[in-house]
């Protein structure tokens, strides 16, 4: 009975330490991948900052008014973000690798998952970030060109222009990242149609007398009051 | 200098038109009239063209080309119509030699840019040795404008004519307060029409510009003749003005004030880009050499919407108050918006109006948003300064007017120091 026991655990001591033995070059494997991975992160970091920097990805982020919005919510400059975001996932991704080599089971799954999910979260962060440049490329223009053009209500013009860019490019960053695409898209032809409608309403019945006066005085200018003379700038 | 003709190959000229130029030979003037469906005056302008060269200059070989952007009008007609043959003149002189009239139609739509090119490069491959170029809608041209642009060429060793005109005092409001003191400022010469629709130029110089000039890039294709101008205010070119007589108002006056702000304002501070070694070494200005009264202005009383004007730049002003904030410093900015406040007590100072225009210049070389946008932005604070000035000049005779223009260029050259500051980013 008692040399039964002390067999039993010696094979169960012998099997711990072959597991042990096992485990061990698998540990270090995974030490080693989270080091190097440290590394290579940390130096894409640098070169990416680098990069950055020389091409005023700074400038461009603030033409595109996503610097004033991180300002606003208190984050570092788009760089740094952009910088850290490259940092993490590059770090996390060897960490995930490392943690597939200790074969903990379903690991391998999760692992796959996460470097396939990589690529629709960097396109889903370019159409934002792109989205949000030409938000504010031709938001501006519009503004500036209906303030020119004498049109009232120059700045809901611009603002309008703003929000229904920004709102498809945030509706096209979700379909990318496969988050509640059909939701994403009701809600965004939803509101698309509320606010052509809302906009339609507003000039139909709201801007009535607005837009009688505007249209007379663009065509009828000539019949209802004496002409002024042109002044030529050139 | 070497003259380096543009072969055929490398050429933008049409192979028809290449003909043409080859069957003329060479030509010692070339007078270019750059046309878009202006069949109504074109025939007067070439009339008078001809007329001028047959009296004043009878023994030089000459021919008249029309750069076309696609008229669909009668005006490439009437200009290939045009024949010496059928032109006397009073003193019973006849030409002695064939003048040639050849219309050419470039591609890809009406720029200015395009038509001058076809000028300059029919020039260098005719080796003509001076050029003019004529507008095709001044109606009040004499046969004597040909000899007031081309004589100073032939006799006093001066590569670039520039008009002067007597014009209404309200008329060519940019031109006076900003782009003439602006190039002055910038250049150190007092070119009172930097954008000249009638201008001449000798061999020299257009080949240089032809040369030199970025025709295919988006800054080339604007602004052609101011560029011209630039270019050779940059270079130091030999630059005379001569007083050609009346222009009529409504002339040129294009509906558009945002292309026009392009065109001009547009490429003077893209020019600053290129050129800022010659600009930022010059101080003061220098007059040039003038025939004929240097400002001759019409006091005729015309009605004028001013608070229009003003209802334009105040919204402008509060509307695009996120645009100038990117541009202006915030107590130029501030300074507008008190200005803005009131129309009573609006009064848009020379200070102010230079401290503007330099500060959007900076923008423009820094790139802070847009370089058109900001271009566009600066066109409600020209109304504004188009405002001060009309109520100012409202009973003004016409050496008041100068003194106002003169003090306004004065400001000009003495903040150009504030310009060269906001440049380098040192203020």
């Amino acid at each position: 009975m008692w040399q039964k026991f002390i067999n039993d655990l010696m094979l169960a001591s012998q099997e711990i330490i072959s597991e042990v033995a096992k485990f061990l070059p698998r540990l270090l494997v995974m030490l080693v991948l989270v080091l190097v991975g440290y590394v290579i992160a940390y130096l894409l970091k640098s070169v990416l900052r680098s990069i950055l920097r020389l091409t005023k990805f700074d400038k461009l982020s603030e033409h595109a008014g996503a610097t004033q919005l991180l300002n606003k919510a208190a984050l570092p400059s788009s760089t740094e973000l952009l910088t850290r975001l490259v940092f993490w996932v590059a770090w996390i991704g060897f960490l995930l690798a490392g943690a597939s080599v200790l074969g903990i089971g379903g690991m391998q799954e999760h692992v796959g998952h996460f470097f396939g999910f990589l690529p629709r979260l960097f396109a889903a962060l370019f159409v934002f970030f792109f989205g949000l440049l030409a938000a504010s490329f031709f938001s501006r223009a519009a503004l500036l060109a209906a303030v020119n053009a004498d049109l009232p209500s120059s700045r809901l013009i611009g603002i309008t222009v703003r929000t229904v860019i920004i709102v498809f490019s945030v509706a096209m960053g979700f379909e990318e990242l496969g988050l509640a695409e059909h939701t994403v898209l009701v809600a965004f032809a939803i509101v698309f149609g509320a606010l052509m409608l809302g906009l339609a309403l507003a000039f139909g019945l709201g801007g009535r007398d607005l837009a009688r006066k505007y249209l007379e005085r663009r065509f009828l200018h000539g019949e209802n009051e004496e002409r002024e003379d042109e002044l030529s700038p050139l | 200098m070497t003259r380096r003709s543009l072969l055929p190959e490398e050429s933008i000229l049409s192979d028809d038109f290449l003909r043409e130029l080859m069957n003329v030979g060479e030509v010692d003037i070339l007078i270019g009239v750059p046309t878009y469906n202006d069949a109504n005056t074109v025939g007067t302008v070439v009339q008078a063209v001809r007329a001028g060269l047959l009296q004043y200059f009878p023994r030089q070989r000459a021919v008249v080309i029309n750069a076309d952007g696609g008229s669909k009008d009668a005006t490439r007609d009437l200009v290939r119509a045009a024949s010496i043959s059928d032109l006397h003149h009073p003193s019973g002189m006849t030409a002695l030699r064939t003048l040639h009239c050849i219309s050419t139609q470039y591609s890809g739509g009406v720029e200015s840019g395009k038509a001058l090119h076809t000028i300059l490069a029919a020039a260098d491959l005719l080796r003509a040795r001076s050029c003019a170029v004529v507008a095709p809608d001044s109606i009040h041209i004499e046969p004597v404008w040909m000899k007031g642009l081309l004589d100073p060429l032939h006799n006093s060793h001066v590569d670039l004519v520039t008009p002067l005109y007597r014009r209404h005092k309200f008329d060519g409001l940019l031109v006076r307060n900003l782009i003439y003191p602006l190039v002055r400022a910038l250049y150190g010469k007092r070119v009172r029409e930097p954008n000249p629709t009638e201008f001449a130029f000798s061999s020299r110089l257009a080949v240089q510009f032809l040369n030199q000039h970025p025709w295919t890039q988006d800054a080339g294709r604007d602004g052609t003749e101011i560029s011209l101008i630039l270019t050779a205010l940059e270079q130091d070119w030999p630059i005379a003005q001569v007083f050609l007589g009346e222009k009529s108002r409504t002339e040129h006056a294009p509906t558009d004030l945002v292309r026009a702000m392009r065109q001009t304002v547009g490429t003077i501070f893209w020019s600053l880009e290129q050129n800022f070694s010659a600009w930022s070494s010059r101080s003061g200005s220098s007059p040039l050499p003038t025939s004929g009264p240097e400002a001759d202005v019409d006091l005729e009383p015309i009605r004028v919407n001013r608070k229009r004007l003003w209802e334009m730049f105040a919204r402008g002003v509060a509307e695009l108050e996120p645009v100038l904030k990117s541009i202006l410093s915030p107590a130029t900015l501030a300074e507008l918006q008190r200005a803005a406040a009131k129309e009573e007590e609006f009064h848009f100072s020379d200070e102010l109006w230079v401290q503007t225009a330099y500060e959007f210049a900076a923008s423009f070389h820094q790139e802070v948003i847009s370089r058109d946008h900001i271009v566009q932005a600066l066109v409600p604070l020209y109304r504004g300064k188009a405002y001060t000035f009309l109520t100012e000049n409202r009973d003004a005779s016409g050496e008041q007017l100068e003194a106002g223009i003169e003090a306004l260029c004065q400001t000009f050259e003495q903040k150009k120091p504030t310009l060269l500051e906001l440049w380098e980013g040192t203020k």
